[in-house]
């Protein structure tokens, strides 16, 4: 089971969160053409090794995260909030 | 028959007798005991029959590598199949009975099958698809289909009872700092030196008895260990199994809480699934001795070496009189030592010539003998032996039992759940752990140590690399070198013997044989995993504990490979098994998952309703009066609905508050209609696609202020719309200022639909002049009071398509609200409707809901072209024209009729053109109902083209599952009243 280190809630099983996706994508703007687009929802890399990726803390505090996991060993290197200005209040309360 | 307990040994309780039942007959054993040890004092030889060839199986082992005690514990629903008896403890009133045999293990008519045994050989099963050589008789599915019942009745050990289990169980969590999972010397030395540090240590054993193999030992006493390990504050959890590991030192247990008890508390469960947390994992799981393939050595009365021991020290048990050791390796001495002072005829046959060894010199000793025959069937009569492996001048001795060691196999299954490969030790011939990154440290024979003060050694170096990788100490510690027998072991996995019909078991729960696994190479398969497969070798409950590594050995010898090259097969959860009712937990019955209730739940009850899931959720299904059947009734209720008034609880649909400067913004956003015009006080219906232009969600969101909206979603999406709205605002557009809030069981919602909603109402609310046309037009939205000062918030928003009105209150206010508008609309005639009348309603309307919007639809397929803006850019604006999404062939919205309008469908008929009934169709039906307004069925659903291309042509509808047909006629979707003109009344 892996364990997600949410940092509003502290240390918690994976099963309290929901994976989101590729937490790398930048998204286009909504009036970017159709082949923007379908890179940014379609097009994956296949990585092996750290990853950044987005999960939500559900069952919990319902914040969007960013974690950063090994897709070899699960290893979860980082946990932040996806909110940068979130990330800021987190850092500083460190 | 005289017993085989004898006096002065053992550490079972002779003052307290048990009586239990074996194959119905009833037997005494004592305190301590287990089944097989009971059994064997009873000079009970035969406990079951084997897999395919029904041969006559005995105890091989004490523990849980056993392979051929295999058997039923208890009757009627608490019928357990497959357990072993070597690790069921007895308890009085036991009863216990042979499996895989008719009709008992003495005399089974399935013997025969031993004769068959060409026809069982590997990879049978498979053989059956292709036919049998030469000819490839009846090739293709008739054979498999012929021998299939035979193959199914012959292949089960055992049958479970096929009635619901008594028995309940739970889950349980804890957290560590240190889990140790073994008992033995080295997993306490661990645990003690934890403690000692200030860890918080959990120490698991599978057995009742903490000791590990110890407790076979005869001058062992555990009741100082248990008072040390007590004192420090360390948690013992016996009778339970680690039965995997998983990521991130998580550790799955079963605790077996009441397996040996008579008569349990029934408030207790009988097993707990523990899920542990913990920082650091040390794996002291000992290690299994292997036995010796050679020809019959499976019959009753061969056992391994350490399991005698176990009988004779533990249970005060002496399983021969005239006993044969074999073995390759030093560790049988003591046991061979002990076996002739407690009064038998020992002879050890060691496959060394070259050895010295230290014994009480009581027992002959034949250096470089092997066994290659064992005499007898039933039971053992005496044993052909040769000096060294090729067969020459053999020798018989007369004996009662044979004993083996093959080797030791250290346990690594744990490691291997965490993907570690072991290696292959040339010296200890065996699988020794390899290193790993994690949090896991192996000690004590697990790791190759046989002699007991490397085990102790092992566990503190354990212990003190896990204070190192936890960071809490830096200190250097080595681990003794694996091995620890004076002589080193001679490699010795089979005695070959040519002798037709000759069986040499490599796996004896699985019947797989040195045959086999030649035949299966000489057929192709040289990969270790394929011949896994195709023989079944190690795919028997056991896992192969005991013959895997003698099937690799032949593997390697075949290929002539070593076995390091040929590889191991790959260990996965569980250790030992685990019963699906553990792993279910209590989440069975109604807390299969949970329930989710509206706060007028109980009110909907009290009036009748019948209730259905949509979801978690509870919903009204329908509100029979007397004799009513579904249809009668919510036929009624659709055409009250129609005449006068009804009323639905509508909470389950998801209910959002968005909040914040840039609401506004956000929705328009969101929605793919347009929201920037929206006047505080109104409310508008608005559909959500995905990012790839797919359909999402439709709902309707409410302006209640300038910054304020209060949206609905769906039942079925509601939580998929929450998270979706928050991703979108803390990861993509986290320059918007907004605020998403889930409101869904804060509001209790309902639906007052039908020409006398707004009467109804009136005699409703404080101030009747709220609810006006004027006040409250179509899609108007208000913030008032019920009477008796209930806060609500109004919107006039219809769903059936007549003049209706949603009404929520704060939850704790619902009983009140439908208290109130029920009173008053029964003075309308009206009445109480549920999902099936407000699903008659909406397909007469063509309103689509998840049946339709199943996450393949587009905008414009579900006819709904026009709520998707022009004028601005939204989510998945972009996408929902791309490629296939714009072909001209989709499947679009339509209505459908059957011809014959005495015709009824179901959801799921496929549309079809006449002559051309076959595959997908061109179309589905999704929903339908019986219109009370048409007096016909009625359908909703999709087909290519749409309305414009089939309207004038008949299509038909097939039904293959329900065996139906039926003519259609393509129809506009909105059934009736096309123009709305009933909810702008
Ligand atoms: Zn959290």
């Amino acid at each position: 089971m892996i364990r997600i280190n949410c940092p509003y809630c502290g240390e918690r099983d994976h099963s309290e969160f929901s994976y989101g996706g590729d937490a790398t994508i930048n998204y286009p703007s909504l009036d970017a053409s159709e082949k923007e687009w379908t890179e940014a929802i379609f097009f994956r890399k296949n990585i092996k090794g750290f990853q950044f990726e987005t999960w939500h803390h559900s069952n919990g505090c319902r914040m969007w995260l960013v974690v950063e996991r090994s897709t070899v060993t699960h290893e979860i290197k980082s946990v932040k909030p996806c909110h940068p200005d979130l990330q800021k209040v987190v850092e500083n309360n460190k | 028959m005289k017993t085989r307990r004898i006096d002065n040994y053992g550490k079972i309780n002779r003052d307290k007798i048990l009586s239990f039942s074996w194959d119905k007959k009833n037997y005494k054993g004592f305190e301590g005991d287990t089944l097989a040890s009971a059994l064997l004092a009873n000079n009970i030889g035969i406990v079951g029959r084997s897999f395919k060839y029904h041969r006559p199986r005995g105890i091989f082992s004490s523990g849980v590598e056993e392979s051929g005690a295999l058997v039923t514990i208890g009757s009627k629903d608490r019928r357990d199949p497959n357990v072993r008896a070597t690790t069921q403890e007895l308890y009085n009133g036991l009863e216990a009975s042979g499996q895989n045999a008719f009709p008992n293990v003495n005399f089974d008519l399935a013997g025969i099958n031993n004769y068959l045994g060409r026809f069982f050989a590997a990879g049978f099963y498979y053989k059956t698809f292709m036919g049998i050589p030469p000819l490839e008789w009846g090739k293709g599915t008739a054979i498999w289909m012929f021998f299939e019942k035979f193959i199914r009745k012959a292949a089960g050990m055992g049958s479970a009872s096929g009635l619901p289990d008594p028995d309940t169980y739970e889950h349980a969590h804890d957290f560590c700092d240190l889990i140790v999972v073994g008992s033995g010397p080295a997993g306490v030395a661990a645990a003690i030196e934890a403690a000692e540090k200030k860890l918080d240590v959990i120490l698991v054993e599978q057995d009742s008895l903490i000791g590990g193999n110890q407790l076979a030992e005869n001058d062992f006493d555990n009741s100082q260990i248990k008072n040390q390990l007590e004192n420090l504050g360390i948690k013992i959890m016996t009778r339970t199994t680690a039965f995997g590991l998983y990521d991130n030192c998580v550790v799955g247990l079963l605790e077996r809480v009441t397996d040996h008890i008579s008569a349990p508390n029934v408030n207790i469960p009988r097993q707990r699934f523990w899920t542990i947390r913990a920082k650091h994992i040390i794996v002291g799981a000992g290690a299994i001795e292997r036995h010796i393939a050679f020809n019959n050595n499976d019959i009753p009365g061969v056992m391994t070496v350490n399991a005698s021991k176990h009988y004779l020290n533990r249970y005060g048990v002496l399983t021969g009189k005239r006993i044969v050791i074999a073995t390759n390796n030093d560790s049988v001495y003591e046991t061979a030592n002990q076996l002739s002072e407690a009064g038998a005829n020992v002879t050890v046959l060691d496959s060394r010539t070259n050895f010295e060894i230290e014994t009480n010199k009581s027992f002959e000793i034949r250096k470089g003998y092997v066994p290659y025959n064992i005499n007898g069937s039933k039971k053992i009569h005496s044993l052909d032996i040769s000096k060294s492996e090729t067969i020459n001048k053999s020798e018989t001795i007369d004996c009662d039992q044979v004993l083996l060691s093959g080797g030791w196999s250290p346990a690594v299954h744990l490691l291997s759940h965490r993907g570690v490969k072991p290696k292959w030790d040339y010296n200890n011939a065996c699988f020794l752990p390899s290193d790993t990154k994690e949090n896991i440290t192996m000690v004590g024979s697990s790791r190759g140590l046989w002699n007991k003060n490397d085990c102790i050694a092992s566990g503190i170096a354990g212990t003190t690399d896990a204070l190192n990788r936890l960071g809490i100490s830096k200190t250097n510690y080595f681990f003794p070198k694996p091995g620890g027998w004076k002589n080193p072991i001679q490699p010795l996995y089979e005695v070959k013997y040519k002798k037709s019909r000759s069986k040499s078991f490599v796996d004896y729960q699985h019947d797989v044989t040195t045959d086999d696994v030649r035949l299966a190479h000489r057929e192709g398969f040289i990969s270790v995993e394929h011949l896994k497969r195709y023989t079944t070798l190690g795919m028997a409950n056991d896992q192969g504990k005991m013959g895997n590594i003698i099937g690799l050995s032949l593997m390697a010898e075949l290929l002539n490979k070593e076995i390091p090259e040929v590889g191991t097969t790959v260990f996965r959860p569980p250790y030992t098994p685990v019963s699906i009712g553990a792993l279910s937990g209590r989440n069975v019955g109604k807390h299969f998952r949970p329930l989710r209730v509206t706060p007028m739940h109980q009110w909907n009850i009290d009036h009748g309703a019948k209730m259905i899931e949509v979801g978690l959720y509870q919903r009204p299904w329908y509100y029979p009066k007397e004799n009513e059947t579904l249809s009668d009734s919510y036929i009624r209720e659709a055409s009250t609905v129609r005449k006068t008034v009804g009323i639905c609880d509508i909470t389950s649909l998801g209910k959002i508050a968005i909040q914040g400067p840039d609401s506004t913004e956000f929705l328009n956003r969101i929605y793919s209609n347009s929201f920037s015009k929206l006047q505080v006080g109104k409310a508008r219906y608005g559909i959500m696609l995905r990012d790839d232009g797919i359909v999402m969600d439709d709902g309707t969101s409410w302006r209640l202020a300038e910054n304020e909206y209060f949206m609905t979603t769906s039942t079925g999406e509601a939580a998929k719309v929450m998270s979706w709205l928050e991703e979108l605002l803390q990861n993509r557009w986290t320059d918007l200022n907004v605020n998403v809030t889930s409101v869904s069981e804060q509001w209790a919602g309902v639906s007052v639909a039908g020409p006398k909603s707004r009467e109804v109402l009136n005699n409703c609310v404080d101030d009747s002049l709220v609810v006006t046309n004027n006040n409250l037009p179509f899609m108007g939205v208000t913030s008032t009071f019920l009477k008796g000062n209930i806060p609500c918030r109004i919107a006039r928003i219809s769903f059936s398509g007549e003049l209706a009105f949603e009404v929520y209150v704060k939850s704790d206010f619902a009983n009140t609200m439908m208290d109130l508008i029920w009173e008053n609309a029964k003075k309308y005639d009206g009445c109480l409707y549920g999902l099936e009348a407000l699903g008659a309603l909406r397909v007469e309307k063509g309103h689509v809901t998840a049946a339709e919007l199943d996450g393949r639809v587009t905008i414009d397929d579900a006819g709904l072209s026009k709520m998707a803006s022009t004028k601005k850019s939204y989510i998945g604006s972009a996408m929902r024209k791309r490629g296939v999404l714009k072909n001209n062939d989709r499947e679009i919205l339509v209505g459908f009729f059957p011809t014959n309008l005495k015709e009824t469908f179901n959801a799921g008929t496929i549309v079809c053109e006449k002559n051309n009934i076959k595959g997908q169709g061109i179309g589905r039906i999704t929903s339908v109902t019986y219109s009370p307004e048409l007096g016909h069925w009625i359908g909703l659903g999709f087909v290519k083209g749409g309305l414009d291309k089939w309207k004038d042509t008949n299509l038909v509808g097939a039904d293959p599952v329900r065996n139906k047909q039926m003519n259609l006629k393509v129809v506009s979707p909105h059934m009736i009243d096309p123009k709305g003109e009933r909810m702008y009344a």
